[in-house]
């Protein structure tokens, strides 16, 4: 096939590619200018009367862009308050954005951790034993159904009596949700492999150890990487829950709590976009982890 | 019914000293129960095969020659009979990696290089890595795939994976090859190629070998003795010796002689199916 340049834009692949993402984004931003404008209008409006100082339409409309507590903060707020809390500070100051994302990040890997290696020692439980696979396996599914937000509160109080309070009880409520999914792919993991490799094992008599490491754990990564995939952005979710009951002073959960508390509207949103980037970043790192390992392992 | 009949000759085939058996099966039965009522998936069948032998299982499916492979395998066990397999227990024979079984599938490790997937019943069975690696150039050269040890077989053709999982099979040197329709699931034109292949190794292997198919050119072409089976219940209704040179070529097939073993097995699974009806 002969390769021709691209006769107009549109054929470009970068646009092609891109384009669409691009408009969309856009689109939403545009109908969240006309909403700012919407929904903090009345504020604004009512700021001006109650100082009976003369204001124009256009007073008003300017104001609803730079309100300092608005209802619905204009995207360029939170982008610029995002960056200011960022790199406004050095990393660790307490104001600074990087700070609180680190202290919920650290208990969102070691919760990431724990969770998925329980998750898979549960599925190899399971795996291996029918009376495990019926004794367990109601529990887990159980486990799910109590909303963690009812949970977190007992968790820390309890572990609290314990003598343990700061990064392990948030870790743990993490580990709790993020099991889950891990539990569940790898039980469809590692009884993947096709009935004729088993076989193989059997007729080359290999241990059920080897059979484990030689075939279950390498046909089930996969699965490994998926479910670790849905993990992490769980167990994200589990560590900033778990700030919000212990009233904890640091963390994306606590900055959330406090800009619930004192109506910072503007610090609400870019805690939560810190929370975007930051389980963006974790499902990135794993692809990018699956991706090298797919290599290794010869996928095509 | 009549009684299934036994048709193992009663001198072994070969011009010497009688041969050590490989597999010496004495009424071996298979029933199971199944939904729509009992199966005898095997009744009665005796099979002796001596060491260095080219056994053919034929007959139409259902006919319980692949059940017979596994329960040689120990994949299977059998309601009743006796079984040795290299003058062990079938389980025995098994523990002590006794054979080399290879699929209709190549069934290789997807994300194992040919080299790796070589090299796993050999790191099953703790051969040291030196070991590992002269075995590894030794069959795969034997079975001309050098070369092709960092691929992975999603790189490499069907007849060419095939070849690896008889590679593999071989590996770890066992006294007896089974072979289950290895070569079904290949165009004929790959077919007649690795048959050529397969018989060249056999000859300078001297294994045993156990080999099911539904090819009857197949068959006659590598074997020397035909066991043609029949099903409901699984028995053996035939057994046919066939010697053709030790040097042949896939020419044979147009050979008179090559055409009248070939009558006789058909005639058998002919039988084979009328008792059916």
């Amino acid at each position: 096939m002969l390769l021709r340049p691209a006769r107009t834009l549109r054929d470009h692949p970068l646009v092609a590619r891109y384009a669409p993402v691009l408009t969309m984004v856009l689109a939403l931003v545009a109908i969240w200018y006309v909403a700012a404008v919407a929904m903090n209008w009345s504020l604004v409006r009512d700021g001006f009367e109650r100082e009976e100082t003369p204001y124009a339409m256009s007073d008003v409309l300017a104001g609803t862009m730079d309100a300092e507590r608005p209802l619905l903060p204009a995207p360029h707020q939170i982008a610029s308050a995002f960056l200011d809390s960022v790199f406004g500070y050095p990393p660790l100051a307490p104001r600074s954005l990087v700070y609180h994302s680190l202290v919920t990040l650290s208990a969102t890997l070691l919760g990431f951790l724990l969770g998925a290696l329980f998750g898979i020692v549960l599925a190899l439980l399971i795996v291996h034993s029918r009376v495990l696979e019926r004794s367990l396996l109601p529990w887990i599914i159980c486990s799910q159904m109590v909303p963690v937000l009812a949970l977190a509160p007992i968790f820390i109080v309890v572990l609290g009596a314990l003598g343990l309070h700061g990064l392990l009880p948030k870790s743990i409520i993490s580990a709790y949700l993020c099991f889950f999914p891990v539990a569940i792919g790898m039980v469809k993991g590692f009884i993947s492999p096709d009935p004729l490799q088993l076989e193989l094992m059997r007729t080359w008599s290999a241990t059920p150890r080897q059979v484990l490491w030689k075939l279950r754990w390498p046909a089930s990564v996969p699965y490994l990487f998926a479910s670790l995939k849905v993990a992490v952005t769980i167990s994200l979710i589990g560590a900033i829950v778990a700030e919000l009951p212990t009233g904890a002073e640091a963390g994306i959960g606590a900055r959330l709590l406090s800009g619930s508390y004192y109506g910072q509207t503007v610090q609400l949103w870019s805690a939560l976009v810190a929370a975007a980037v930051l389980s963006s970043a974790l499902i990135a790192l794993i692809g990018l982890i699956e991706r090298e390992t797919g290599r290794r392992m010869g996928a095509h | 019914m009549p009684k299934p009949s036994l048709s193992i000759p009663d001198e072994p085939i070969a011009d010497h000293a009688p041969r050590r058996l490989v597999v010496d099966a004495q009424s071996i039965s298979l029933t199971f129960d199944t939904a729509d009522g009992r199966v005898e998936a095997l009744s009665d069948v005796n099979l002796q095969v001596a060491e260095g032998e080219f056994v053919s299982f034929i007959g139409p499916s259902g006919c319980g020659k692949t059940t017979m492979l596994r329960v040689i395998a120990d994949l299977q066990q059998p309601s009743s009979g006796t079984l040795m397999v290299n003058g062990m227990s079938a389980e025995g024979a098994r523990l002590a990696r006794s054979y080399g079984y290879v699929f209709q599938a190549p069934a290789l490790f997807p994300w194992r290089t040919i080299e790796k997937n070589l090299k796993l019943p050999l790191e099953i069975m703790g051969y040291s890595e030196i070991e590992q690696q002269q075995r590894v150039e030794r069959y795969l050269s034997m079975v001309n795939l050098t070369g092709f040890e960092r691929k992975f077989p999603w790189q490499l053709s069907g007849g060419m994976q095939q070849r690896v999982s008889i590679a593999r099979a071989l590996s770890f040197d066992p006294a007896l090859l089974l072979m289950d329709e290895p070569f079904g699931a290949l165009d004929e034109i790959v077919r007649d190629h690795l048959n050529e292949q397969l018989l060249q190794l056999w000859k300078s292997t001297g294994k045993t070998v156990l080999f099911v198919t539904h090819s009857i050119p197949e068959a006659v072409f590598l074997s020397t003795r035909i066991v043609v089976m029949s099903p409901r219940p699984g028995r053996i209704i035939d057994v046919i010796d066939c010697d053709f040179p030790a040097e042949r070529s896939l020419e044979i097939r147009e050979t008179p002689e090559f055409l009248k073993v070939a009558q006789r097995v058909r005639n058998g699974l002919r039988a084979g199916h009328s008792y059916d009806e």
